[in-house]
């Protein structure tokens, strides 16, 4: 390629000042002072590898900083309290009403403010995205096994970072004090008071005494403003610290091994496609925020505890919970003049803390299951881990099967179907449903695996097809191109599992075998099961036979090759321009 | 199929040392290295290149316009001005401070994509742990420090100073005590009338009134199938002087005093037991907070006489005592014993005889 005509923008080298530039004098002006040079003289131009995939966090990032800017604005004209005001503002249907000074400042903030509905929808849509862009990272970094050592800990943070984002999001919508909000701190309360023993006294003060009292909001109001927002900004800050120390995982590729991160520096790409990725994000909930109506608390109205709308539920992320609370059969045990509510305890304070913890201790459980102690900066297709992968889709089905039951009478209006049997369906489902899921997410990866070594073998289908002198069809394979054969097996071995049980010795990998505890016989079955099955990258014996076999093919089709329809115009061995294709 | 040993390294294609702590993969194909870096046409073409520059110029110049735009938006719509069903001035804001942030978000990535390097680069990992000489000087250190503290060989000094610090959670705990007052003080010494979990404002000879507008019920004026969402006449008149209740003393009065009426053919009750005369000519009235997580309950099926809670879809059947025919609540809602006064309104015999709303532990 000619490149005399390069564009200066590309060099090989480093580009080296020809005098003191302006950047380098205030540079020099802030190390003086800082000292600082040290340490930026490796993170300035820190490579990240490019995947669409590790936008996922960095939405969840941008949309946290949104929060904040949007929250600032909010808490100008919010005010806190509880205290009983009678409406008299631009809103005529809830003129003359009496409401609390949260829900009419408000509306002060959706009707009278300019810019003030703009920003309370924008910081909801962010709210939305936060938490959703939150999820779907948790996926994409469980899917890929990006979070084995050394980033255990960082998935830990990003476990509780999804937490407490749920929760801010609940306090958050409860403060405008209408009535959907309060139906939902109503039925926290519940929540509440079913806890054994402490349940009435957590309630009373909580609430300052009776419900619904007048505290709840304005301390709903410091957590959401004051308290959460700052253990997030801690654990975020801490998260991207153990990423940039981490240095970003990667997919396998040409040049692409454990020891190196291959991508574009920090400064410029980098900065500009994540700073240029800050305004998208921005952006987008401003066009959100300017053409949904979210929240629209005004018709709603005011909360009255002896009030409530059809179809009330909770915002979506609420919604899995809520779900397991609907379904949840309504058992209650009266002991000694004590009352255990097993219909609301189980579901809503058990199971999602439960379900927390288990996410949280994933890594762990990854690391005793295969007895992996290296480290990992190479991630895995998720076909390549089956049986990790058809664990998060069951997590996932399960999840959806309750979220399901969160609306399940909405999903009774709109079928038209009776909502005692959607409740019964979804009480079987939520348990059958996942152990289908997990069986045949598995048995998918396994055949997409065996798909991976047919390619590998018998190269790739070109879509041609021959017809030979019998008469016979058939479809015309051709080899991978190198760097993609490369790619699809640069991934490890499943150790085989040769190790008893009992401790004795190593299997035929070297992996000792499992310990002598008494969880040791439960560890190898679950080792077996995490392996079993799983289809193994092609031996050199194999791949040599299979291209021996292509070659044989080869020469029987020789006398095609160089013509248009030969199949390599599509891996790019000749063009496909100026040849006759198909008659035309 | 067979499986090598994966500690084995099998580094075809490298040029780095093997490093015996990271993993290795038995790599059935060289590593074909970093793939050729391809000229983009804005590196080759100075017309693309130009192209590219007025093409991120051009963004940035509409963002500026949108933001001029949003400007002038602010000090020209009024509020009540509408497109469609949308109000003007949120959609108008919304879309320009869009399009000013989106011309700056699309204009710089345009710029890293188009007119930046686009070399990959390589960068050296490194193990996450410290080197051997690091840990060692550090636990050193560690120990050091901790010899000559004297912390192990000092277990008074170290358990006193366990315990003191220990003992200082507790007022960071107690001292969240007058968070609010408990159930018990709230019995003993109410801040309003009904006060506490086992009360309700609701007392002997106390009109059931329609919500909102406060007017007794008549028992002759109800039909068979109507169903009544109604309150105790305290709300409109317990306050001082027999003013209307106010704010908190309101809202606590409501969150438990909140009923529904229902009349239904008499013979299609089944009383309860000890409840047979709680009824007055088939009108029957019950507590309207759900006994799941006390939600108020409003859907009202009347040939079944089923009462259906919004939130969670707890079903009570009103004809008999309102046990749960459905849903998660595992007790029937609490009901109000009634009586009609001298001019036939509908009153309460008696505060209802359990407490209402969701359950707690001491609740028996």
């Amino acid at each position: 390629m000619d490149t005399s005509k390069v564009a200066n923008s590309n060099t090989t080298t480093a580009a080296t000042a020809k005098k003191p530039s302006r950047a380098a004098a205030a540079a020099t002006w802030a190390d003086e002072r800082l000292g600082l040079a040290g340490m930026a003289k490796k993170n300035l131009r820190k490579v990240f590898p490019d995947h669409w995939s590790f936008m996922l966090g960095e939405i969840a990032l941008w949309s946290f900083v949104v929060l904040l800017l949007t929250g600032v604005f909010l808490t100008l004209w919010f005010t806190p309290s509880m205290g009983e005001v009678q409406y008299n503002g631009t809103y005529e249907q809830l003129r003359g009403i009496h409401m609390s000074e949260a829900f009419a400042s408000t509306l002060r903030i959706s009707f009278d403010v300019r810019g003030g509905l703009l920003m309370r929808q924008m910081h909801h849509w962010a709210a939305m995205l936060f938490v959703a862009s939150m999820m779907v990272h948790l996926l994409r970094v469980f899917f890929t096994g990006a979070y084995r050592k050394p980033r255990e800990l960082n998935w830990v943070i990003g476990s509780l970072l999804l937490l407490l984002g749920t929760l801010e999001g609940f306090t958050g919508y409860s403060l405008p004090d209408d009535l959907l909000s309060g139906t939902g701190i109503r039925a926290a309360d519940g929540f509440i008071k079913a806890s054994p023993v402490v349940g009435s006294y957590m309630s009373f003060f909580l609430f300052g005494g009776e419900f619904p009292g007048e505290s709840i909001i304005p301390r709903l109001y410091t957590i959401h403003v004051l308290l959460i927002p700052g253990l997030l900004l801690a654990l975020i800050a801490a998260h991207m610290l153990l990423l940039v120390y981490h240095k970003h995982t990667q997919w396998p590729g040409p040049g692409r091994t454990e020891k190196n991160v291959v991508g574009y520096p920090m400064l410029p790409v980098y900065a500009a496609k994540a700073g240029g990725f800050f305004f998208i994000v921005f952006g987008v909930t401003a066009f959100l925020g300017g053409l949904l109506s979210i929240n629209p608390v005004w018709k709603y109205g005011p909360y009255d505890p002896s009030k409530v709308t059809a179809g009330s539920q909770p915002d979506w992320y609420m919604g899995w919970p809520d779900g397991a609370l609907r379904i949840m059969p309504g058992i209650e045990t009266h002991l000694w003049g004590y009352t255990i509510s097993w219909n609301v305890m189980l579901p809503i304070l058990v199971l999602p803390i439960a379900a927390f913890a288990f996410v949280m201790m994933l890594p762990f459980i990854d690391a005793w299951i295969t007895g992996d102690k290296r480290e990992h900066h190479l991630l895995e297709r998720p076909r390549n881990a089956p049986t990790r992968t058809a664990l998060m889709v069951a997590l996932m089905t399960m999840y959806g099967l309750f979220w399901i039951a969160g609306g399940n009478d909405i999903i009774a209006i709109k079928l038209h179907s009776s909502i005692n049997a959607i409740t019964y369906f979804l009480r079987g489902a939520v348990f059958i449903g996942p152990v289908i899921a997990f069986i045949i997410t598995r048995r998918w990866c396994i055949s997409l695996q065996r798909k991976d070594n047919d390619t590998l073998l018998h190269g790739y289908e070109t879509g041609i097809i021959m017809r030979s002198a019998e008469g016979g069809y058939s479809e015309r394979h051709l080899p991978l191109p190198g760097t993609r054969a490369y790619t699809l097996t640069a991934r490890e071995r499943d150790p085989a599992l040769n190790g008893g049980p009992n401790g004795h010795g190593t299997d035929a990998n070297g992996v000792p075998a499992p310990g002598t505890g008494r969880l040791a016989g439960f560890q190898h079955r679950v080792r077996t099961l995490w392996w079993a099955d799983n289809v193994q990258k092609p031996t050199v014996a194999e791949l040599e036979e299979g291209h021996h076999h292509a070659e044989h093919e080869h020469e029987l089709q020789e006398s095609t090759d160089g013509h248009a329809a030969d199949g390599h115009q599509f891996d790019g061995h000749h063009l496909v321009e100026d040849e006759t294709l198909r008659g035309h | 199929m067979s499986t090598p040993p994966i500690d084995q390294a099998h580094d075809a294609g490298h040029d780095e040392p093997v490093d015996e702590n990271l993993p290795a993969r038995d790599d059935l194909f060289a590593n074909p290295g970093l793939e050729e870096h391809h000229w983009r046409p804005t590196d080759v073409d100075p017309k693309a290149e130009k192209r590219a520059e007025r093409q991120v110029a051009a963004l940035f110049a509409l963002s500026a316009l949108c933001t001029i735009g949003l400007l002038v938006a602010y000090v020209t719509i009024d509020s009540d001005d509408t497109v469609g069903d949308l109000g003007a001035q949120n959609l108008a804001f919304g879309l320009l401070l869009a399009g000013a942030l989106l011309g700056i978000g699309i204009g710089i990535i345009q710029w890293a994509r188009k007119l930046m390097a686009d070399v990959e680069m390589v960068e050296y990992r490194h193990s996450a742990a410290s080197s051997e000489e690091d840990r060692a000087a550090t636990v050193q250190a560690l120990a050091d420090g901790l010899e000559e503290s004297g912390i192990g060989r000092r277990p008074l000094v170290r358990n006193s100073l366990l315990g003191a610090v220990g003992l200082l959670g507790l007022p960071a705990i107690v001292f969240l005590r007058d968070l609010g007052p408990t159930n018990a003080q709230v019995v003993k010494n109410p801040p309003f009338i009904g006060s506490g979990l086992e009360h309700t404002v609701w007392k002997k000879g106390m009109r059931v009134v329609r919500d909102v507008v406060g007017t007794p019920i008549k028992a002759s004026d109800l039909q068979i199938g109507d169903l009544v969402n109604a309150e105790p006449e305290a709300l409109f008149n317990g306050g001082e002087d027999g003013e209307p209740l106010e704010g908190v003393a309101l809202q606590v009065a409501k969150s438990k005093g909140a009923v529904v009426v229902v009349r239904m053919q008499p013979d299609e009750i089944t009383p309860g037991k000890g409840r047979e005369n709680w009824t007055v000519d088939g009108i029957i009235c019950y507590s309207k907070i759900c006994t799941h997580v006390g939600c108020p309950i409003s859907l009202y099926e009347r040939t079944t006489h089923h009462l259906l809670c919004p939130c969670h879809q707890s079903t009570f059947d009103l004809a008999d005592s309102a046990r749960v025919v459905f849903g998660p609540a595992a007790r029937p809602l609490p009901q109000l014993a009634l009586e009609v006064d001298s001019e036939g309104y509908l009153t309460a015999q008696a505060d209802f005889d359990e407490p209402v709303g969701p359950s707690y532990w001491e609740r028996g």
